[in-house]
């Protein structure tokens, strides 16, 4: 894994005309997990979106050394292809295009001629957690994760989280439910708000 | 805010990018993925050809002068069907998002979005113009300057399709706000470019093909801002 960095200094959200949380400061080095808990509409996901860089902070700055990954709730597969055509033009554009091994990886290797309309909340999650590890950004950034999915699929893609930041990887992971790796450091939103 | 280490826009990106692109825009493409793009636009712009001589008579001589007219006015409409489907369906899906964390500029995503649009229909209209010609008594030299005028115009109004699409896409009845707008902007096109017709020669042909290039020069510019200005809602 080639060396990674994330930090934030300062970071403060605003939207419309509310500032949703203002101060925070975050330093995260190759290996490191954050679970980012929080409330609904305390701004979690904008939050996702700033360190992301797809959406500008009303205040402070981000700065990363190393690609990113986003997986939030839309999937960025479309829906009208199969799930295999759906991987294969993500494929095509990060230059790896087997998307079968990480299909077994995850479990639905027999739905992948099954077209991405059809496929359940679950088995879509599963399907943008092929996206992006096909990606393979050193960085990741998860929000809710392991919304809709199932003991099976939370315990694959925790033991995936804990790989990746063994391999020298960083994960922020946004989540009301519980991770559970030992090594994360809890992050509470709620304390920044105004 | 430094780039990711896969940034950059290399043919690597370009081709998938376009292949995607047509496969959502051509016509008929639905069993490969396509965003139930139809033959929709040409059957339109082949029932305005059709029914134009049912409305003004069978006057052979009136339908051979205003035909040209008929024809340019129904390829404007038919460029204007498939306005809701070029960018909104993406940005919902959340496909830019991904492809900005990619290192791909709004702009490339504009440019080749924009190539898309204008070989999902402009080839097609053209072959269309024919039975729409034959329809309307056109003779041959207005066929040509027809033919001509709209291969210099549709790269223009693919342009701002494209643009407008762009504009709207974040917006609620953003598909009814997108004709609307695009028609002002289209209307130097329409003037130079069925203009030539009552000269009978190219002049006005030259003016709107550099107007349609002025706008496939602004498109990436203007569409990647409105992109990337969608993105923050």
């Amino acid at each position: 894994m080639q060396d990674c960095s994330l930090s934030a200094q300062e970071i403060a959200c605003r939207r419309g005309d509310r500032i949703l949380f203002r101060g925070v400061n975050l330093s995260l080095s190759g290996g490191a997990a954050l679970h980012i808990t929080a409330a609904n509409g305390v701004g979690k996901s904008s939050l996702m979106r700033i360190l992301a860089g797809l959406l500008l902070p009303f205040n402070g700055a981000v700065s990363t050394k190393g690609a990113i990954g986003l997986l939030d709730e839309r999937p960025a597969l479309d829906p009208q292809t199969s799930l295999a055509g759906a991987l294969r033009f993500w494929g095509e554009v990060d230059g790896c295009d087997n998307p079968q091994e990480l299909a077994l990886l995850l479990g639905v290797e027999e739905l992948l001629d099954v077209p991405f309309r059809y496929l359940s909340t679950g088995q879509r999650k599963r399907a943008a957690f092929i996206r992006l590890l096909n990606q393979a950004p050193p960085i990741w950034l998860l929000d809710e994760p392991l919304n809709g999915l199932d003991r099976d699929a939370r315990d694959r893609i925790t033991s995936l989280v804990r790989l990746h930041c063994e391999d020298g990887g960083i994960c922020v992971i946004a989540s009301h439910q519980p991770i559970d790796l030992p090594e994360i450091m809890p992050f509470d939103l709620e304390g920044f708000v105004q | 805010m430094s780039g990711g280490m896969s940034g950059g826009m290399s043919g690597r990106t370009f081709w998938p990018l376009l292949k995607r692109d047509l496969r959502m825009l051509l016509p008929g493409g639905s069993p490969r993925g396509g965003r139930g793009g139809t033959m929709l636009p040409l059957l339109f712009f082949l029932a305005v050809a059709m029914l134009y001589p049912f409305a003004v008579g069978p006057d052979a001589k009136l339908l051979a002068q205003t035909g040209g007219g008929v024809i340019w006015v129904a390829a404007l409409l038919a460029a204007i069907l498939p306005l809701d489907r070029l960018i909104a369906p993406d940005l919902e899906l959340g496909v830019f998002d991904q492809l900005a964390l990619r290192g791909v500029s709004e702009e490339m995503v504009v440019v080749i979005r924009t190539l898309a649009h204008w070989l999902s229909f402009a080839p097609l209209l053209l072959i269309a113009t024919l039975p729409a010609a034959a329809m309307l008594a056109l003779n041959n030299e207005t066929i040509g300057l027809v033919m001509l005028g709209l291969l210099a115009g549709t790269p223009g109004l693919a342009a701002i399709g494209v643009m407008i699409a762009a504009l709207t896409a974040g917006l609620r009845g953003g598909a009814a706000l997108s004709g609307l707008l695009l028609i002002p902007l289209a209307v130097p096109i329409l003037i130079f470019g069925a203009g030539s017709l009552a000269r009978g020669d190219i002049t006005g042909i030259a003016l709107c093909g550099a107007f349609s290039l002025l706008l496939v020069a602004i498109a990436p510019f203007a569409g990647g801002a409105a992109l990337r200005a969608a993105r923050e809602n």
